[in-house]
């Protein structure tokens, strides 16, 4: 499978959109653009679950390698595993869904296509990216159009809560920049992920290479306390840049903790895995509790959003195959599921102009296609079995309680707890949105066919996952930083308190 | 071979009309959803019983020993190898009987509803998670791993949830369907934490590896935390999820709101099947109930006070559905009672049989109950006892089945409430304190039914609200018909002997009662019935008197013991307004605002430094003067020499 498609189609597609896609034409070639990508990222399934099947011990397939700065070694590697399979799928849906959500963007839509693809192009380098450096660069690919994204499209305080996201996550590169150069002079002269995870760094230099590494790709997951971007800049941006932002950018900086950070430093991840542990209880718990008082309900999903991606950094922090299956599935699940929430709040804002809940209400007799869809969402969001957010958190909390130690279960027993709260923010949302009266509509015109396919596609990702989760974890075991950790009831316990 | 086709299709059936009439939405299938929803159940039923049929005398031969069974299993999630979900098909009595149980009595609410709620605008959705719940409750029953009777236990709460705010116009309901769902939810914390404990003690979460392995269990003894071993901390956890999901006490404030749910759907759901899921699930993993110490005792008395508040409570309550409601509280609180005695280990197979007896006995009854006060809803439009009265002429039909099933209900022979009680209470016959209080229950059991009884069907009639409209032919049929199967199966299931069927280890037991074991319960079921025929049989001062008589304990067994404002006070007061609020103002403020101080240190520094670059030629050529002076001196004076 030849992996640079994943990355060149859609820069192709962001330069015809520039160059030819004026007026409605930019979403017609942003759509067909994703489509391919889709269409490519299931190829990529199909052709490394067949590919694995006769090679089984490769820990990463499809690699490509070609120097392009001779000096520090910068080289452009590409190379999958299971981990970024499962991540290219999801940004391939999202990019999608989100597209299909743009088709009524009116004001400068070329330029808007023309970023939006850009991002894609920039997560997609990420998650096949095998050179740490070169991860850094589609990193900040996928971070720079955001900043025109919110800044002009976005609505509300847009200029400041772009220059606030943009700012923290460059902070997040920045902390990343340093750790990889620090991990280059430290370790084997090389920026090549395979190579360092070979050569097992000094204990030394993890120790301290490990924090700037987790904490600057943690700023992008919402790892507390540098989660305050999400709740501005999801509730700012336009509906597709939410989706993005929640579904894949999120995503980037859970993926690099796992692919960099943990994997690379065992030793550091051991040692900083109650931090961790501590840190993903914080963000679960207090994110949660921080929901129930949310009267916006862009703010509510963003901080539900901080929330649940807790519960990825406790997986990452737990340090099981099956926790870090958990956080994996969790950011597949939270991706599916936060984009399908802003892409129905979008469509309900259409409609209503106001995203305050106590202004809306019975809008289930007006819109019962979005509502049902926005129910599912919340649905998902509270864990309900069938689900694709159920089993994520069920795999976290069963990789959890595999450590013996009683800080990994009390953190799990406290990230269970969040089941509940989730369940009283979500239904007092649902109720005051879809039940009671009706109230708050504006304009009822109908949910568009392609806003549909939006919903249907994401619905799609998260039943297929939530009624059959076993070709996921099939595809994501052994991946990553996984294999080299204890499979759970043999597990060494973590030092702890 | 039959057994699987059997048992698939009693649980296919329901899931495909919930996934074609919830595609068909509002507009599609709008005459015939209920039929088609009916069809679909009488094949599951006709299926379940065919099975029951094929299991208990086909695969098995009724008096041995009844061998469990799988019919189908395969792979949902691994967590790592030995840890995994499978899904499946476990059969052997007590899954048998619960798919006979839950696939008739949901038929027969499927045909009253057809009827019922004609009127109703979205007809298709209800019906559709009509089918979602039977499935979910089909598959919850034949589960063969902890997860997957987690995976369906959520799923019948959410379609419990849908079906409690079904007419979501109303805030009332909204509330309700939250309330039920956010109360059980707590439970299900405790539920999920349990699986993991015993699923790690024991090293597996496959309820056939749990139960077969009984050295993992005593293994499981051996840790201990907090003083009790893994496996007490597993089944107690556990049955709160239980305790939550079959509204007992303190857990139960859901089940008297959720009555705002369509009475077809109370009749199935917060009656017969769901309810019951704890009492089901204590029996599903009794072996595990048997080993662990402490969670006996603790089922027991549970079951037994909720069994004894709900009923004081029902005694005051005017409300025809909450008053059922209180009293299949009390009735479910004694089968967890008879199962706790059966777990303390004193008596067995007596409290095992006479519990699971009374969870089948009872969800007829119940239902028959719902389905009647139904009927008597929809004639007088209110669910208040004070606007009903002397139906007995005007309801016939109903009088006389409502009768029926509160002589069965009060333990009266030879119907079926009767047997199964009066198993219960012989499991309690050792223990005389515990025996007096279900003694107790019994009485009252039979005297707020008979309260009920004689408000609505004799006492003074009520004037009419509006014109009583005469049922039509389709209506007496719709609500004839199950109505008459119910009664009849009120009447005659007690003569099924149920301990060939249902008993632990599936080894039949024959229970055995003498005569002068009857006749406590009969005595002081028929006391119950004279003091309420007495005081409500007609218009009379003397409720009044009584409850004057009772003084402040009746008006706080009418508040329900302030239990409802306590957690409000919790909720609202404690979890929304300090906790919630203290964390969203935390994060704007305190996290958040340090991030913003931090870009404004930056943006203070910057002005400071601003001023350094004004473009003023003098003042550069200034400080480059005054900066090499400085040099210049710094390196006169340091010079080395």
């Amino acid at each position: 499978m030849n992996l640079h498609l994943l990355i060149l189609i859609p820069l192709l597609t962001a330069v015809t959109i520039a160059l030819w896609g004026r007026g409605q034409r930019a979403a017609l070639i942003a759509t067909a653009g994703a489509v391919v990508q889709l269409g490519l990222s299931v190829l990529l399934y199909l052709t490394f679950t067949a590919y694995r099947q006769h090679h089984a011990g490769e820990a990463f397939v499809f690699e490509y390698r070609h120097v392009w700065y001779g000096p520090l070694q910068i080289a452009y590697h590409l190379g999958v595993d299971g981990i970024s399979v499962a991540m290219v799928m999801l940004t391939a849906i999202v990019v999608l869904a989100g597209v299909l959500m743009s088709w009524e963007v009116s004001y400068m839509p070329r330029e808007f296509h023309t970023l939006l693809t850009l991002l894609g192009a920039g997560a997609y380098g990420v998650f096949l990216s095998l050179d740490a450096f070169t991860l850094f660069f589609f990193l900040e690919l996928a971070v720079l159009p955001k900043y025109l994204l919110i800044g002009i499209w976005g609505s509300g305080k847009k200029e400041y809560c772009a220059r606030k996201l943009v700012l923290m996550l460059m902070l997040g590169s920045a902390l990343v920049l340093v750790g990889l150069l620090g991990m280059y002079f430290g370790g084997p002269r090389s920026f090549s992920i395979p190579d360092i995870a070979s050569s097992r760094l000094a204990p030394e230099v993890q120790q301290w290479v490990f924090p700037l590494l987790f904490t600057g790709f943690g700023i992008f997951t919402a790892l507390f306390p540098f989660h305050t971007w999400v709740p501005d800049g999801h509730s700012a941006a336009p509906t597709a840049g939410s989706m993005f932002l929640a579904g894949i950018s999120m995503k980037l900086g859970g993926y690099g903790c796992l692919r960099t950070a943990t994997h690379l430093m065992p030793d550091a991840a051991q040692q900083y895995a109650p931090t961790i542990i501590v840190l993903g209880c914080i963000a679960i718990l207090y994110g949660s509790l921080a929901t129930l008082m949310q009267k916006d309900i862009k703010y509510l999903n963003a901080y539900s959003s901080i929330s649940h991606c807790g519960f990825v950094v406790l997986g990452i922090g737990l340090l099981t195959q099956t926790a870090l299956h958990g956080a994996v599935l969790q950011m597949v699940s939270h991706g599916l599921m936060t984009a399908l929430f802003f892409a129905v709040i979008g469509i309900v804002y259409e409609r209503t102009h106001t995203r305050q809940l106590r202004e809306m209400g019975g809008l289930m007799q007006a819109m019962p296609f979005a509502v049902t869809a926005l129910f599912l969402a919340g649905l998902c969001s509270l864990g309900l079995p069938g689900l694709s957010g159920f089993v994520a958190e069920a795999t976290v909390f069963v990789g959890g309680w595999q450590q013996p130690d009683l800080l990994s279960r009390t953190a799990v027993v406290i990230a269970c707890s969040s089941i509940v709260v989730t369940a009283v923010y979500i239904l007092r949302a649902i109720g005051q949105v879809a039940m009671g009266p009706l109230r708050g509509l504006v304009s009822p015109h109908p949910v568009s066919w392609a806003e549909r396919l939006a919903v249907l596609l994401l619905l799609g990702g998260i039943f297929l996952m939530g009624l059959w989760p076993e070709w996921l974890v099939q595809l994501i075991q052994g991946s990553g930083p996984a294999g080299a950790l204890p499979d759970g009831l043999t597990a060494a316990p973590v030092e702890a308190f | 071979m039959a057994a699987t086709g059997y048992a698939l299709l009693i649980v296919l059936m329901p899931l495909a009309g919930f996934v074609v009439l919830g595609l068909a939405g509002r507009h599609h299938l709008k005459r015939s959803a209920g039929w088609l929803a009916t069809a679909l159940m009488s094949v599951s039923a006709a299926a379940a019983l065919l099975l029951a049929w094929h299991y208990f005398f086909v695969q098995n031969a009724l008096g041995r020993s009844l061998e469990p069974a799988e019919v189908f299993r395969f792979r949902w999630l691994s967590f790592s190898p030995s840890l995994y979900v499978d899904m499946g098909m476990h059969l052997d009595g007590l899954s048998v009987m619960m798919l006979v149980l839950v696939s008739t009595v949901s038929l027969l609410v499927h045909l009253y509803s057809v009827e019922y709620l004609r009127s109703e605008e979205r007809y298709t959705s209800y019906f559709a998670f009509l089918q979602l719940f039977t499935f979910s409750m089909l598959g919850l029953v034949v589960s063969v791993n902890l997860f997957q009777i987690y995976f369906f236990w959520e799923l019948v709460g959410v379609s419990s949830y849908l079906l409690i705010g079904f007419h979501y116009e109303r805030p009332s309901a909204v509330s309700a369907a939250k309330k039920a769902f956010v109360v059980t939810r707590f439970a299900d914390f405790g539920f999920l934490i349990g699986i993991l404990i015993v699923g790690f003690s024991s090293t597996s979460f496959d309820l056939n590896t749990l139960f077969q392995t009984n050295c993992h269990v005593d293994a499981a003894r051996e840790e201990l935390f907090l003083g009790m071993s893994a496996i007490t901390w597993g089944t107690l956890l556990m049955f709160m999820g239980g305790a939550g999901k079959s509204a007992m006490f303190p857990l139960h404030i859901w089940l008297p709101d959720a009555m705002e749910g369509p009475t077809p759907v109370s009749a199935l759901i917060h009656a017969a099947t769901m309810v019951v899921a704890g009492v089901f699930l204590v029996a599903r993993l009794f072996p595990l109930y048997e080993v662990a110490w402490l969670t006996a005792d603790v089922v027991t008395v549970i079951g037994l006070t909720s069994s004894l508040l709900a009923a004081i409570i029902a005694c005051t309550q005017t409300d025809i559905k909450r008053v059922l409601a209180y009293s299949t509280m009390s009735q479910i609180g004694l089968m967890l009672f008879g199962l706790g005695l059966a777990a303390q280990g004193a008596s067995r197979e007596a409290g095992y049989v006479g519990s699971q007896f009374h969870l089948f006995t009872h969800g007829f009854f119940k239902a028959l109950l719902f389905l009647a006060a139904g009927v008597v809803i929809h004639r007088v439009h209110s669910n208040e006892v004070s606007d009903m009265g002397g139906l007995r002429r005007t309801l016939p039909l109903t009088h006389l089945v409502f009768l029926i099933a509160c002589l069965a209900i009060s333990g009266i022979p030879p119907l079926s409430g009767f047997f199964s009680k009066e198993t219960i209470l012989l499991a309690a016959a050792s223990h005389p304190f515990w025996y007096g209080l279900a003694l107790l229950v019994s009485a009252l059991t039979a005297f707020y039914m008979f309260r009920l009884y004689f408000l609505t069907f004799w006492n003074k009639p009520a004037l009419p609200k509006s014109e009583p409209e005469l049922p039509t032919a389709s209506e007496r049929l719709a609500y004839g018909f199950p109505l008459v199967v119910l009664a009849v199966a009120t009447a005659v299931n007690g003569f099924i002997p149920f301990g060939l069927f249902v008993a632990p280890d599936g080894r039949p037991y024959p229970v055995h009662a003498s005569a002068a074991a009857w006749l406590p319960p009969v005595g002081a079921a028929l006391c119950g019935i004279a003091v309420a025929a007495w005081g409500y049989a007609r218009a009379s001062e003397r409720p009044q008197e009584l409850a004057r008589r009772f003084g402040a304990f009746y008006s706080v067994a009418y508040r329900k013991f302030y239990i409802d404002e306590l957690y409000a006070y919790i909720t609202r007061r404690i979890i929304f307004g300090k906790v919630g609020r203290s964390a969203a103002w935390t994060d704007r403020q305190v996290v958040d605002g340090a991030v913003n101080q931090a870009g404004w240190l930056i943006q203070q520094w910057s002005l400071l430094m601003k001023c350094w670059q004004s473009g003023r030629l003098q003042g550069y050529a200034f400080w480059f003067f005054v900066g090499a002076g400085l040099l210049a001196v710094v390196l006169l004076l340091y010079s080395p020499n």
